[in-house]
């Protein structure tokens, strides 16, 4: 549940942001460029201090969508466990957004597996490398147009043998 | 795998030159990390200057295979998440998904969730104590706790036929309704648990051994804690009052009367204290859940069109008969509403939460799990800079990694 002073604080700050409601849950769409902002605002003068999540939709077979990949920051309040979904929509080519690091240390492996994952750029990111996939993977499998059987990489692992390695 | 790192990335003392400084790996495949992870540890001597977590030995993709399983199909995915407590993720899963759908299952299925997910957090919690235990020389105690989780996996069987990945969850339901002898398997289970209890903090809780590799070691402040995202006993542990089950309770928890276990020192000791403690806050909901189980039906009505309805009204009646035609041919299945929504749990290891997004299809658009191990264990660098190489493994214990949540 999010509280009404929140949503009010938020639109007093940044005019009239995209709000929404789904089964008890407060969504609001911020524009990419002021996400920072936002987010600061939201852990510095609205007491959320608590980073959930960061994850990644990305929409390019869903119906109707017109951005491409879609960033959702969930963010609770520990006193109140007030919480909100923030959202915010980059595209191709060179999709980024500013890292969160700085605001919740929490941020750092999860921004790395949406970089490892969708290959989204989080700028200021101190250490953006890939997680759980290996450094030479070339492809972000979570993206839609990436193949479920991948393209090939499990079945062209170069074979070392004893000796070689 | 090469671990280069950026050399602007602060405190790894890479760009210092201190030549006398010591790599070590442990693992991928080492005893003492359980699973399979790797750890490049920077040694002064003995003690830990830093560490460099390296996952994804065990990466699957289960995000990616949520898009191509049905909601039903994919609860057998979430089973190898945390195969320490798999129920609990069934549990977590088809939450989210009844969540999206807006379903409200009956009563007796949600007191019977209750149950299974608190079994599974005994059993999660008990073979993570047994594994700190038994990293810091305790054998007998890992004993000790292996047997009541013995028994634990007996009365999943005899609720749902499967002693480990048990798949128990359905949408709107379950797979089959809890059966008289796994009842008085529980209250068998709850007779026996509390001497086992006793006798197995005696042995650790003032053990000089124990308390001193413990004790101070990897010690999280609350402002860390919240900081860095830590949930569950973890943070509990360092005196972060947040538990799901009571601050927005789902399923039937409203219901029961049990307390938020909490300590202060936030340190490995006081992790393994909380886990005891919540075991039998666990105990104590089972046992209100079992001796008030609601009757009446496990799965939601035929009405709704999530569950398959039962043999015997699809036979006899034409609502049955549409509802299991409407929900098994391949361009039928689930309603799922065009929406996002996330619904998290409380599981045994911290805030087990699901984010989806349907598509209207029987699949969902994406799956994405919010899994407390990988956020625990990205506070291991943190918690170990600065002791000495011994106690990596009860650090490493004591934030309860399993490395197939880790990686999914």
């Amino acid at each position: 549940m999010t509280e009404p002073r929140t949503i009010e604080a938020l639109n007093a700050a940044y005019g009239d942001l995209a709000f929404s409601e789904y089964r008890g849950q407060t969504r609001v769409v911020v524009p990419s460029a002021s996400i920072h902002d936002v987010l600061a605002t939201l852990k510095q003068q609205l007491g959320f201090d608590y980073l959930v999540d960061v994850t990644c939709v990305d929409y390019l077979q869903y119906r109707d969508a017109k951005d491409r990949f879609g960033l959702v920051y969930l963010l609770a309040r520990v006193e109140t466990n007030e919480r909100i979904t923030v959202r915010t929509f980059v595209n191709d080519p060179e999709p980024t957004v500013p890292s969160v690091v700085d605001l919740w240390a929490g941020a750092n492996w999860l921004e790395r597996e949406v970089w490892d994952l969708f290959g989204i750029r989080f700028e200021g990111h101190p250490d953006l490398r890939r997680i759980v996939l290996p450094e030479a993977f070339e492809a972000h499998p979570l993206r839609k147009d990436y193949p479920l059987q991948g393209r090939g990489e499990r079945h062209n692992f170069p074979v070392l043998t004893r000796g070689e390695g | 795998m090469p671990l280069t790192r950026d050399p602007t990335a602060g405190n790894l003392a890479h760009d210092e030159p201190q030549p006398y400084l010591w790599t070590m790996n442990i693992g991928p495949q080492h005893p003492a990390t359980h699973t399979t992870l790797r750890l490049v540890l920077k040694l002064d001597g003995e003690r830990v200057i830093d560490a460099m977590p390296d996952i994804g030995y065990l990466h699957s993709g289960f995000e990616k295979l949520g898009e191509t399983h049905d909601y039903n199909q994919y609860v057998t995915v979430t089973d190898r998440m945390n195969y320490v407590s798999p129920v609990a993720n069934n549990v977590a899963w088809h939450h989210a998904v009844e969540k999206l759908m807006g379903i409200e299952v009956p009563p007796r299925c949600q007191y019977i969730r209750v149950i299974v997910a608190e079994l599974a957090r005994i059993c999660d919690h008990l073979v993570c104590n047994g594994a700190v235990g038994l990293d810091t020389g305790a054998f007998t105690f890992f004993m000790y706790v292996f047997n009541p989780r013995e028994f634990v996996l007996d009365i999943l069987e005899a609720m749902c036929g499967a002693r480990f990945t048990n798949s128990y969850t359905r949408v709107g339901g379950l797979t089959n309704d809890i059966t008289p002898e796994a009842i008085e398997l529980i209250r068998t289970f709850l007779k026996k648990m509390p001497k086992v209890l006793r006798d197995s903090e005696n042995l650790l809780n003032r053990n000089r051994i124990f308390v001193d590799r413990t004790k101070g070691v990897g010690v999280l402040t609350r402002e860390e804690a919240i900081n860095r995202s830590a949930s569950g006993p973890i943070a509990r542990a360092s005196g972060v009052e947040r538990d799901i089950r009571i601050d927005e309770p789902y399923l039937a928890y409203k219901d029961f009367d049990f307390n938020v276990c909490v300590a202060t020192a936030g340190d490995c000791y006081s992790r393994y204290l909380v886990r005891m403690a919540e075991i039998r806050e666990s105990l104590k909901i089972v046992e209100q859940a079992i001796e008030n189980l609601p009757p009446g039906p496990v799965n939601v009505g035929i009405g709704e069109r999530a569950r398959l309805p039962e043999p015997q009204a699809v036979y006899s009646t034409i609502e049955g008969l549409i509802s299991h035609f409407e929900l098994v041919m391949t361009n039928r299945g689930l309603k799922v509403p065009c929406e996002e929504s996330y619904a998290a749990t409380e599981a045994p290891n911290g805030e087990l939460g699901f984010y989806l997004v349907g598509d209207g299809t029987n699949r969902a658009y994406r799956a994405r799990c919010r899994p407390p191990s990988f956020i625990h264990f990205s506070l291991f660098p943190h918690l170990i800079r600065g002791h000495m190489l011994s106690d990596v493994v009860a650090v490493l214990g004591s934030l309860n990694i399993i490395a197939a949540e880790l990686d999914r």
